[in-house]
């Protein structure tokens, strides 16, 4: 066996127990959907795995109803000690079936499983811990006293983290006091599915969760459903862009994840060897589907060369293959339709002068697979540059100064992340203030903690996931004015 | 014998200065009973596009001074509103219609509020942010900083009152603000901006338009360079359009108020972004 050449270490599927098909699952119950069924496949194999419901306007409605429902008769009535418990319980119960849904998660999304088993799932669990314990403590969110639910929440998740996106919204927004009518993606409804038969063991009173599967018609359907009060959407731009126009004027809170295009710089004085996993982290995690991934390398010119190279060789290292190896290092790319989005951008990055590297690895014969690929002589113009590639495609581009580094940074209509490596703490915070990004990472990346807010600036959307911050998504304070007497008496 | 007095040219405020429409528009300002007052402004698309170029150049310098240098430049406005006090309460009286005393009510209310939020500015970062207690060697802080650049259409009916009401907030963490004036009675809105171009604040910092805010609205809500808009004015315009228009760059969005918003430090953190800064710790 050559070096670094494993034997195969996959986990076992023993452990799911799939249903041939998967219903809607509303008011408490799975239930048939009257939208066209289609297939959810691994993305690895291309096989089937399950059949799916998809939700047409009338099972959105029915959704909505039991949602309301469950918010006038049980969830607001309940006391927040108590909605706390109903959270703690989904936190254990998750803790206790975590293998499960981590097979499931790498199965149904393609992503390596030490992935799902050591990031997804446990954050999972941690989110619903986290936000039980505000439940009843919403008067300390910073909102004022006794800020008040919103009602129902309408949200629609991506498919690159599928449960985790679903625990970052259903977690807050229960222990905030809302009900919840929430579509995960078409690609990836599996472990949303599972986690309804958690519901039930938890027994969560019927119709606080709703868990709506379909494709971008039935999620359209759900945020301009009018009888929803909030929603939220972690995705694209482009679709959350249209969320915004098509909510204007309707009252309806709106909180947006959107996409992103992170600069990850290194500075000359950086601590190579973590810069490189860092870089490495930053934008092949998650075989780069991450909307807060490194996708831009902008490295001081005189270690350009150096962080290159090891960073090829690096690479080099990385195992590609079975989602389920517990040594597999780079899964598969979700769907087909990604993979193309991701072929046809890494193509127009040569047509546009940038040098193509691609590690040498063997890719499997079925599936969707992309090897991990780094652009060099890239400028800010390219569109490997500016686009979002959501895929593990690095484009590296360098500078000379600090404000060379952070004008090339902000030099894009995104903001959500950042990441800073270099071992001169002044520079380190001082570059940290002027960067436009909603999280920025010194001599680390891609770190996730339910206490910790997570968001965008400009066009990579508004409001906060994470920390208390993340409660005001679903919160309306109840008034955090000034003594009236300054302005007694002059208003009109 | 009367004395024939000097009249006032009101003009725009933008970068610090004040220059004319350069689309050479002006419309008549009159009082409540429709005697003649003065002849405004009237902006045009350039003049908002000009307006927007000056905040944006403001912002870099006006964001980066301490909380404390930005309170004692706010609270410097208020100690000017206060040695006008007779100006603004003269100019009310006339363009709004309303008494003397009413009058004063709102100078005196204006002043108050401008020094409430002008206290702020030291201090909201503390209240809106948090070091985050994450599970593992990280030093974990969120902290807001201000949005950008903010359009403001202005309450139209409280014309001092409801202007600072709705520009002090904006100004307490750091962002650049271009603002539409009442349309019907705006000279109190170019007599504040007199008083803070004879203030510290660094010009372009704020930008006073006057004029139709239902023909300059629009462009300030689909300028991409405009962060964030807060329609409190807008209530009688098709401010559901200016929403959807925002949305094209997905700027922050405040809605129409009734009259003239409460002082309250949402509408500091409102034009916010939270940033959260994670750095390891060594594990000694």
């Amino acid at each position: 066996m050559p070096f670094l050449d494993y034997a195969p270490a996959p986990e076992s599927t023993a452990i799911l127990h799939l249903r041939e098909s998967y219903g809607l699952f509303i008011d408490g119950e799975f239930v048939d959907g009257h939208g066209a069924s289609f297939q959810t496949i691994s993305p690895a194999t291309e096989v089937k795995i399950a059949e799916i419901s998809a939700a047409n306007a009338q099972d959105v409605d029915v959704a909505v109803a039991a949602a309301r429902r469950a918010y006038d008769r049980t969830w607001s009535r309940l006391s927040g000690a108590d909605r706390g418990k109903y959270l703690f319980r989904i936190a254990r119960l998750v803790q206790e079936r975590a293998r499960e849904l981590a097979v499931a998660e790498s199965l149904d999304n393609g992503k390596p499983i030490k992935e799902s088993r050591d990031v997804d799932v446990p954050l999972v669990a941690a989110w619903f811990f986290y936000y039980a314990g505000w439940a009843d403590k919403l008067d300390y969110a910073g909102l004022g006293p006794n800020p008040r639910a919103l009602g129902v929440a309408a949200q629609v998740i991506p498919w690159n983290f599928p449960l985790l996106m679903l625990a970052w919204k259903i977690a807050p927004a229960l222990a905030a006091g809302n009900t919840v009518v929430i579509k995960p993606a078409e690609t990836t409804p599996l472990t949303a599915l599972i986690f309804a038969e958690i519901l039930q063991q938890a027994d969560l009173p019927a119709g606080v969760v709703n868990i709506i599967t379909g494709a971008g018609d039935t999620g359209s359907l759900l945020v301009n459903h009018p009888g929803v009060n909030k929603v939220a959407f972690t995705g694209s731009t482009a679709v959350g862009r249209a969320i915004a126009k098509s909510t204007a004027g309707t009252g309806k809170k709106l909180t947006l994840e959107l996409g992103g295009k992170a600069a990850n710089i290194v500075f000359d004085d950086a601590p190579i060897d973590q810069a490189i996993e860092g870089i490495v982290n930053g934008i092949f995690f998650n075989q780069g589907h991450v909307c807060c991934a490194g996708s831009r390398l902008l490295v001081q010119e005189n270690v350009q060369d150096e962080v290159v190279d090891r960073l090829k060789a690096r690479l080099s290292t990385l195992r590609l293959g079975d989602p389920l190896d517990k040594n597999t290092d780079i899964g598969a790319i979700n769907s087909r339709e990604q993979l193309d989005r991701i072929r046809e951008l890494s193509d127009v990055g040569e047509q546009e002068g940038a040098e193509r590297w691609t590690a040498d690895c063997v890719i499997p014969k079925d599936g969707f697979w992309f090897a991990p690929t780094i652009f060099t002589n890239v400028s800010t113009s390219h569109r490997i540059a500016r686009e979002e590639v959501f895929g593990p495609v690095l484009s590296v581009l360098s500078f000379r100064t600090p404000a060379e580094a952070i004008s090339k940074a902000n030099n894009t209509p995104y903001g959500l992340s950042a990441g800073i490596w270099s071992d001169k703490g002044s520079r380190i915070l001082g570059v940290a203030d002027k960067l436009r990004a909603g999280v920025v990472w010194a001599n680390t990346f891609n770190q996730f903690d339910p206490s910790s807010p997570f968001g965008g600036y400009k066009e990579s959307g508004y409001g906060r996931e994470g920390g208390r911050h993340g409660l005001a998504a679903y919160l309306e304070s109840s008034g955090w004015h000034s003594p009236a007497a300054i302005s007694k008496g002059a208003r009109k | 014998m009367s004395r024939l007095t000097v009249l006032k040219t009101y003009k725009l405020y933008i970068g610090g200065t004040f220059p004319r429409s350069e689309s050479g528009r002006v419309y008549e300002v009159a009082t409540a009973k429709g005697a003649f007052l003065a002849n405004a402004a009237k902006a045009s698309r350039k003049d908002a596009r000009d307006a927007v170029l000056a905040a944006r150049a403001a912002v870099g310098g006006w964001s980066g001074a301490t909380g404390y240098n930005r309170g004692q430049v706010l609270y410097r406005i208020a100690e000017l509103l206060e040695g006008r006090r007779a100006q603004f309460v003269e100019e009310l009286r006339q363009s709004e219609g309303i008494s003397a005393a009413a009058a004063e009510k709102q100078v005196d209310a204006a002043i108050d509020v401008w020094v409430w939020y002008a206290g702020w500015a030291d201090k909201y970062v503390q209240v809106a942010g948090n070091g985050n207690p994450v599970s593992g060697p990280y030093f974990n802080v969120s902290t807001p900083e201000p949005t950008g650049v903010v359009a403001v259409i202005a309450p139209q009916e409280s014309s001092l009152l409801g202007l600072v009401s709705v520009v002090a907030p904006a100004l307490v963490s750091g962002n650049a603000v271009i603002v539409v004036a009442s349309e019907r009675a705006p000279l109190a809105a170019i007599s504040l901006s007199e008083v803070l171009a004879t203030s510290d604040v660094p010009g372009g910092v704020v930008n006073i338009l006057t004029g139709s805010p239902a023909e300059i609205a629009p462009w300030l809500a689909s300028h991409a360079d405009v962060n964030a808009i807060d329609l409190a004015g807008a209530g009688s315009l098709d401010w559901v359009d200016l929403q959807i228009a925002a949305a094209e760059t997905l700027k922050r969005v405040l809605p129409p108020e009734d009259g003239v918003p409460l002082p309250s430090v949402e509408r500091v953190t409102f034009f916010t972004e939270t940033k959260t800064v994670w750095h390891p710790k060594g594990l000694i």
